[in-house]
């Protein structure tokens, strides 16, 4: 870390930034200084505002009151092309390539000022900037064939392309593997060097600690604490570790029993996994798909000669990048596509032609990704919403009318054993939060005796304490002798959670590991690498 | 009876083909840049309507062609800006506005005609623009290279739309803001104003379509004359999936069709009118049925961009 840190100037001062939705104060009188040639981590929990204080810098949203000095300048970040000219870049956390057109073509989308195309030039500047990250890249490759960590870099690569002087990752790591994460660490390092200001927003603190010379805590919408360089040169990760998460969670809550769980989710500690019942693995093979082969014709990725056994009780997981057939997968395995050859058996029956319906009533269960328009009529109910697998059945339904008592009597107790936060069970599905909507259709998918769930990123987007019940509960029913797929963009989930591993790339499962703890996480990375290598090595000569 | 490969006939056959493609292929390329924009345009038969009506109305009054074909452009791009305004800006129901539009225009100019014009009037023939040497060949000389100017400036602006999508900024934001808003909005351009010159462009092109057809293709405006034109151009747009040189190949394929109907009423096959008008639909509907696994659409196409939402 650098040493004579306190005289870098500030390029972006916020200062008492408010700004509210109906409702809510996402960011209320928050103060920041971005110092060149500093990283400065931002940490807090999901819905601490720190997506807020982004769309802010970046032009998305106006604040309410408060303002924004650039170089000691007050200014107004009215457009993103604003942030972009006083030189503020962006990387998401979500992609923003545009997967069907090529690297050079998503790049060339931030020439804004020119009128032909400068395909030379763009090389020429990709080329630069690649080198600048230690990263190597094709520029004509399309966006959705990028491996893992190029994706990343392209995404780097397109925040910096107007020049820009501060650069701000949004949850960067979140799924990426170790070595790519390491790999991510050093660019930042040598564009901080360089004399960059990059902010680094993060929910895990060994990242933060690793690579922060400055350290802001954010805490429902407040700066609840903010370590300057010079304080946190002298702190360890243990010092650092212990005002952070009281911070971040408050005395009581850091003090009682779930401390050890949040210290975990908040990456403070190794994630390590817990200790699963002796036995709980049996040797009846609940699914095995051989040979399965589905592409469809609607534009999303196919998924070739996938083979997987999975028996009563275990977990495997599927880990891989977004959009790399993991969607097709979970819905070829729930009936909801055709698959093109290949067989999917559950238990000892064949499925492969049945539809959702009947492979519904034998307990085989999909908890898609797609909560708010997959998962849930957000129109109806909560009720009808817990119940809408049964309708028609008995008792709820009677020869065709729909017997209340019965639905309100199922649904409220369903709302108690998951912990539905609903005013009431008619309450409409759609306005509840992301973290209950989950719940609901844990709680729908659940009950009724499920044999096999196929959960597809469980826990995406949610806050920290019902990632925590998620994924408890998913251990809860493994536990009980389910047999469980968990598809997973978050390797620190899978390594949590899963028995086995399998990698998922372009369509095709790739290599598969028991997990054996700590090492589990970085033998995937191998896989992914090694897998990445033998593709350019194809492609190069 | 007429010999099929005799000159005049051949003449007549490709004179034909040109009077159903070119309409048709102008209105397809406004529709692909608006599609590829993200925004689809159900109001282009009205538009069309509208373009023909007004460039009708100002030839017929000032006797220039010309006149009338930047009128029509005009009142095309006019006829847009109540889609610009109702679902770029405000985020209204593009297949809502889309059919309230074709509905209006086929509505306005009908009545319009029905209370200005009591008999048919008819414009007479445009100078043509004879290519030299090339219009002195046989066959072809007198269809494909003596045409009215506008059938050459139709490739031209063909041409232009193919290199303004795949060559320059513009071309790009276009494409992103159909494929993906978001993205588009994160690199810093503006996805309103994107997708509004879209729509204006698509305007003007569909205005063109429409006058083409009637001053020059017709030489005379009749209510509702588009007889579902611009409903095919909708469909050539999905099938070319944003490659000019299909709207140009499919745009001719239903050119072909109008012409084997005209051709077969010169010829002694007793073959009831009414079957040869259905010919280019019958042809439309098996095109679909064979390449419709094919076509694509952008992926944000219909969808009004609002920021943050996901």
């Amino acid at each position: 870390m650098t040493t004579q840190v306190a005289e870098n100037p500030v390029i972006v001062g916020m200062k008492n930034v408010t700004k509210t939705f109906p409702g809510v104060v996402a960011n209320d009188q928050i103060s920041l200084d971005i110092r060149q040639g500093l990283v400065h981590c931002l940490l807090g929990e999901n819905g601490a505002g720190k997506s807020t204080l982004i769309s802010i810098l970046a032009g998305m949203q106006q604040p309410d009151s408060g303002q924004i000095e650039i170089d000691g300048k007050v200014s107004r970040i009215t457009s993103t092309r604003a942030a972009m000219k006083l030189g503020v870049g962006v990387v998401y956390q979500h992609s923003t390539l545009i997967s069907s057109m090529t690297v050079l073509e998503n790049l060339m989308l931030g020439d804004t000022k020119r009128v032909l195309l400068d395909k030379k030039g763009a090389r020429t500047k990709l080329r630069d900037l690649s080198a600048l990250l230690g990263a190597e890249i094709d520029p004509e490759i399309k966006a959705r064939n990028l491996g893992l960590g190029q994706q990343q870099q392209v995404e780097i690569i397109k925040a910096l392309w107007q020049g820009s002087r501060v650069l701000i990752l949004d949850e960067p790591t979140s799924m990426l593997t170790p070595q790519a994460i390491e790999s991510l660490l050093a660019s930042v390092v040598r564009l901080r060097n360089e004399g960059l200001a990059v902010i680094f927003i993060t929910h895990k603190l060994r990242e933060a600690y690793a690579i922060g010379d400055e350290i802001s805590v954010l805490r429902k919408g407040r700066m609840v604490k903010h370590v300057p360089a010079r304080e946190l040169a002298k702190m360890n990760e243990s010092s650092l570790k212990n005002t952070v998460l009281t911070a971040m969670f408050g005395d009581d809550q850091a003090s009682a029993g779930n401390r050890k769980t949040i210290e975990e989710l908040a990456g403070a500690a190794t994630a390590s996994r817990q200790a699963r019942k002796a036995g709980s693995v049996s040797e009846t093979t609940v699914l095995s798909v051989s040979q399965v082969t589905c592409s469809p014709n609607d534009g999303t990725r196919g998924i070739f000669d996938i083979n997987i056994a999975i028996r009563a009780g275990e977990i495997l997981g599927i880990a891989g990048i977004d959009g790399h057939g993991q969607s097709t997968l979970a819905e070829v395995l729930a009936g909801q596509r055709k698959l093109q050859s290949g067989r999917v058996l559950l238990g000892e029956t064949d499925v492969t032609h049945l539809d959702v319906r009947a492979r519904q009533s034998m307990g085989l269960r999909y908890v898609t990704d797609d909560r708010l328009h997959e998962g849930i009529v957000g129109n109806l109910p909560v009720s009808l919403n817990l119940l809408l697998k049964r309708v028609g059945q008995k008792p709820f339904w009677n020869r065709g009318r729909i017997n209340r008592q019965e639905v309100l009597d199922e649904s409220n107790r369903l709302i108690s054993e998951f912990d539905i936060r609903t005013p009431n069970p008619e309450t409409r599905a759609g306005t509840l939060s992301g973290g209950n909507i989950q719940k609901l259709l844990l709680a729908r998918e659940l009950s009724n005796n499920p044999k096999l769930v196929i959960f597809n990123k469980p826990t995406y987007g949610l806050d920290l304490k019902t990632v925590a019940r998620v994924r408890e509960i998913i251990l809860e029913f493994a536990n009980e002798g389910v047999a469980v797929l968990l598809i997973s963009a978050d390797l620190d989930e899978l390594t949590e959670l899963a028995d086995r591993i399998a990698v998922i790339s372009q369509g095709r499962l790739i290599g598969e590991t028991p997990n054996v703890g700590a090492r589990t996480a970085e033998i995937v990375g191998e896989i992914i690498v090694n897998e990445g290598a033998a593709a350019t090595g194809k492609s190069r000569k | 009876m007429t010999d099929i490969f005799s000159e005049p006939f051949v003449i007549a056959f490709i004179l034909g083909c040109i009077t159903g493609a070119i309409p048709l292929l102008i209105a397809s390329l406004g529709e692909t840049i608006g599609e590829q924009s993200g925004v689809l345009n159900l109001g282009i038969e009205g538009m069309m309507l509208i373009g023909g009506y007004v460039a009708f109305v100002t030839t017929l009054s000032t006797g220039s062609f010309a006149l009338g074909l930047i009128a029509g452009t005009l009142a095309g791009v006019a006829t847009s800006v109540i889609m610009m305004v109702l679902n770029t800006w405000l985020g209204l129901n593009q297949i809502v506005i889309g059919l309230a539009i074709t509905l209006a225009g086929g509505g306005i100019t009908g009545v319009l005609y029905n209370v200005y014009f009591t008999n048919t009037p008819r414009l007479g023939q445009e100078d043509t623009l004879a290519i030299p040497f090339l219009s002195e060949l046989p066959y072809v000389g007198k269809s494909l290279f003596t045409q009215s100017p506008m059938f050459y400036l139709s490739f031209v602006l063909a041409g232009l739309v193919a290199w303004m999508l795949l060559r320059t900024t513009v071309g790009l934001r276009f494409r992103a803001a159909g494929q993906n808003p978001n993205s588009l909005d994160a690199a810093g351009g503006n996805v309103v104003v994107t997708r509004s010159a879209a729509v204006l462009l698509g305007g003007a092109f569909s205005g063109l379509g429409g006058a083409y057809l009637a001053i020059i293709a017709a030489g005379t405006f009749t209510p509702f004359m588009t007889h579902g034109l611009g409903y095919i151009a909708i469909v050539v747009t999905m099938l070319a999936r944003g490659r000019i040189v299909w709207v140009i190949l499919v745009s001719f394929l239903y050119g072909v069709t109008v012409a084997l109907g005209t051709v077969l009423q010169l010829t002694s096959f007793s073959l009831p009118t009414d079957v040869i008008k259905m010919f280019p639909f019958i042809v439309v509907m098996i095109v679909l049925i064979a390449f419709a696994r094919g076509s694509y659409v952008p992926p944000a196409l219909g969808e009004p961009y609002t920021r943050g939402a996901r």
